[in-house]
């Protein structure tokens, strides 16, 4: 259907210590008279990257990409776009456009005109103005709206005509505020990978500022997690979801089961933890930095636990007795919650490989079950 | 005896439910012709207090003038014969074109009322932006101020601006004992006091529906448009201006009307010289008793009006069509 690559981690700029940022964001910080908004981000986005920045709702991520487009002025630190300093510049002097949560399209004007109000400001002939907007209107596939004034559009249309108004100017960076927020989930999809496309075909530097993980994660080169006004992590997608760094990137990014345990043998290349309440050990085959006696979590997504009726042959190494607690069907894959010995609620998902399970019963609500995973899938988080 | 009660039950019973019924049918009735009752309030009230005083100041426009009691002819008459007459005539009508007076009132009034709109919408487009641009907390109190002068009494706001502006009056004092100025200034009966008057008295009227739509504004349209490439005041005139003109047509028609017949401002503060419509009108009434003409006048003044107000509501159903 729609063709895309996806970007290669090793040609990315992001990864080359050498290589010079596009945007640096150099310790900002945002007050709105006592209210914090923005502590203190440092982010290095390099060109042609599709950069996202996810968070809750307050956490700054909105704040951070007005101040990138001009119209909040930051309370401290510098934002330097293509070697330029950038944080004095009016917005309408920034080489930055954006495309607005609510689309903010101009109802007194047709689509036309809207696209074109860009250009006009910049002093662009009528010629080449009428051609490069029907360009653009063509890209988004809305040339047969031309004529029309925004409330004729339906939510989909809006959003087109917004991408192709804050494109046309050929931005050296588009920010897009929650691109796909007001659009349906098929929508969103189709949407999703629209704009991976057009992202790919012009080489802009986008920066998406969203609160929805999936949409960071299908779109994004890297992710910045943001919580309070701080970037807690910063990372590819699989960076953020495989290696999360704290507990609250590892939580708001899917779901995650932990256990609170303490170190017991910490190795160069393995890590032994004792959790309490199950009295359970639990093995890691990776070394991490701790010291005996210090207490962390351990973490392990969803998909990552084996569900077995009988226990493995072996030493049963991070393998639990449990009962089946729930089940959901979701036609892809099943959720289960699965309840350990002191009561935890473990979540555990499975893959529908085959259409029924002919021959082998299906688990059912309350079946005794054993549930394992790999040493090499556990994270560990500080506390 | 106990026959005579258990009669008298029937027929209350009877009667009671006679009520009943008639309530029913009547709450049926309301409830399926609701809209038009309600409809019909601002209906009547109309008719009784605009179309029949129109009909009758036009019937008045269309007599002859004579010395009497009413003093103009009457339009329609029995003869005694039974013969019915109808004498009309449009000698005031030709008097209000020949005569110099009217046209140069009427046109006075327009540019008077005129003057006064653009001079209230730049005082009032500023301020109601800035009540439409501040704090939700602050908002409220700013449009009481704006309304506040509404509690008092038109005509002792007037009144008060005498006090401010005659010879001996508040600022003359104020700006001679200060030293400002060595003899005062001669302010009252001229026709800046007219237009300071009309400003004061009618800014509210442009203020509010200007309010009115930019609180509707999405902010985020002044920021898309300065985010591609517009300075300040090019936002400004290409979506801010634009998007405000119902707003501006809303209140420059509610300041322009008023202002055109205002009656009561040039008579208090204004001077002899300065012609208004209003003025000649109460002359024509009240001190010519030329009531035919006055009424030709009132006729005249109402059809120039109305076109403004036509033009108005075609913008607001062109309007309503939009949005």
């Amino acid at each position: 259907m729609t063709e895309f690559k996806k970007p290669i981690v090793g040609d990315r700029p992001a990864f080359d210590s050498e290589a010079e940022p596009f945007i640096d964001i150099q310790g900002v910080g945002k007050k709105f008279g006592v209210f914090t908004a923005i502590d203190d981000i440092s982010l290095k986005i390099y060109k042609g990257e599709l950069f996202s920045l996810l968070g809750g709702s307050g956490c700054g991520k909105t704040t951070l990409l007005r101040i990138l487009a001009g119209f909040e002025k930051p309370s401290k630190g510098r934002v330097i776009i293509d070697g330029i300093d950038v944080t004095d510049m009016p917005p309408y002097e920034r080489p930055v456009n954006m495309m607005f949560q609510s689309y903010a399209l101009f109802p007194h004007m047709t689509v036309e005109k809207n696209v074109a109000y860009g250009l006009r400001r910049d002093g662009v002939s009528k010629a080449e103005t009428r051609e490069r907007v029907a360009d653009m209107l063509a890209l988004v596939e809305m040339s047969d709206f031309a004529k029309r004034k925004p409330n004729q559009l339906s939510g989909g249309q809006k959003q087109r005509v917004a991408l192709a108004r804050s494109l046309v100017k050929r931005p050296k960076v588009l920010l897009l505020d929650e691109p796909l927020g007001a659009l349906d989930k098929r929508l969103r999809e189709h949407t999703q990978f629209e704009l991976m496309n057009i992202q790919d075909k012009l080489g802009i530097t986008f920066i998406v500022v969203t609160h929805d993980q999936e949409e960071a994660m299908t779109l994004s080169s890297r992710i910045a997690v943001m919580d309070k006004g701080n970037v807690i992590q910063v990372g590819t997608p699989s960076d953020i979801y495989e290696s999360p760094e704290t507990k609250f990137t590892a939580e708001f990014i899917g779901s995650i089961n932990m256990f609170d345990c303490q170190v017991k043998e910490s190795g160069r290349d393995h890590l032994v933890a004792h959790c309490g309440s199950l009295g359970q050990d639990f093995h890691l085959d990776w070394g991490v930095a701790v010291k005996e006696a210090r207490q962390l979590w351990l973490a392990v997504r969803p998909e990552k636990i084996q569900i077995t009726r009988q226990a493995k042959a072996g030493q049963g190494i991070n393998e639990l007795p449990a009962f089946i607690h729930d089940i959901a069907y979701m036609g892809t894959h099943t959720i289960y919650r699965i309840r350990l010995a002191n009561g935890q609620i473990l979540q555990a998902t499975t893959p529908n490989l085959r259409r029924s399970s002919e021959g082998e019963r299906n688990l059912t609500w309350e079946d005794a079950v054993f549930v394992s995973w790999d040493p090499s899938s556990m994270v560990v988080l500080m506390k | 005896m106990s026959r005579d009660v258990t009669n008298h039950k029937l027929s209350t019973l009877s009667s009671g439910s006679l009520v009943k019924l008639a309530g029913d049918v009547i709450g049926r009735l309301i409830q399926r012709n609701w809209k038009r009752l309600v409809l019909a309030v601002p209906l009547v009230w109309l008719l009784i207090f605009f179309i029949v005083p129109f009909v009758i100041v036009l019937k008045i426009s269309l007599a002859e003038g004579m010395i009497a009691r009413p003093p103009f002819t009457p339009l329609f008459e029995w003869a005694e014969d039974l013969s019915f007459t109808i004498s009309i005539t449009f000698e005031s009508f030709r008097f209000l074109v020949t005569d110099d007076l009217y046209y140069s009132s009427y046109l006075n009034s327009l540019l008077l009322a005129g003057k006064s709109t653009i001079i209230c919408l730049l005082i009032g487009y500023p301020m109601a932006y800035g009540i439409a641009r501040s704090r939700s907390d602050i908002r409220g109190i700013l449009l009481l101020m704006v309304v506040l002068p509404f509690w008092t009494s038109f005509l002792l706001r007037i009144y008060a601006w005498m006090g401010l502006l005659n010879k001996n009056g508040i600022i003359n004092g104020a700006l001679l004992s200060m030293g400002i100025i060595d003899e005062p200034l001669n302010m009252m009966f001229t026709e800046g006091a007219i237009y300071v008057g009309i400003v004061y008295s009618y800014l509210p009227f442009m203020i509010l529906p200007l309010y009115a739509t930019m609180e509707k504004l999405d902010e985020s349209l002044n920021e898309a448009a300065a985010d591609l490439g517009g300075k300040p005041f090019t936002v400004f005139y290409t979506v801010t201006l634009p998007l405000t003109l119902p707003g501006i047509v809303a209140g420059s028609l509610l300041v322009f009307i008023p202002a055109t017949g205002e009656y009561v401002i040039p008579a208090l503060l204004g001077n002899y010289d300065t012609l208004m419509i209003g003025r000649v009108l109460f002359d024509e009434f009240f001190s010519n008793r030329d009531w035919p003409v006055a009424s030709a006048v009132a006729v005249a003044l109402l059809a120039f009006l109305v076109v403004p107000i036509m033009m108005y509501q075609h913008f607001q159903a062109k309007d309503g069509e939009r949005s």
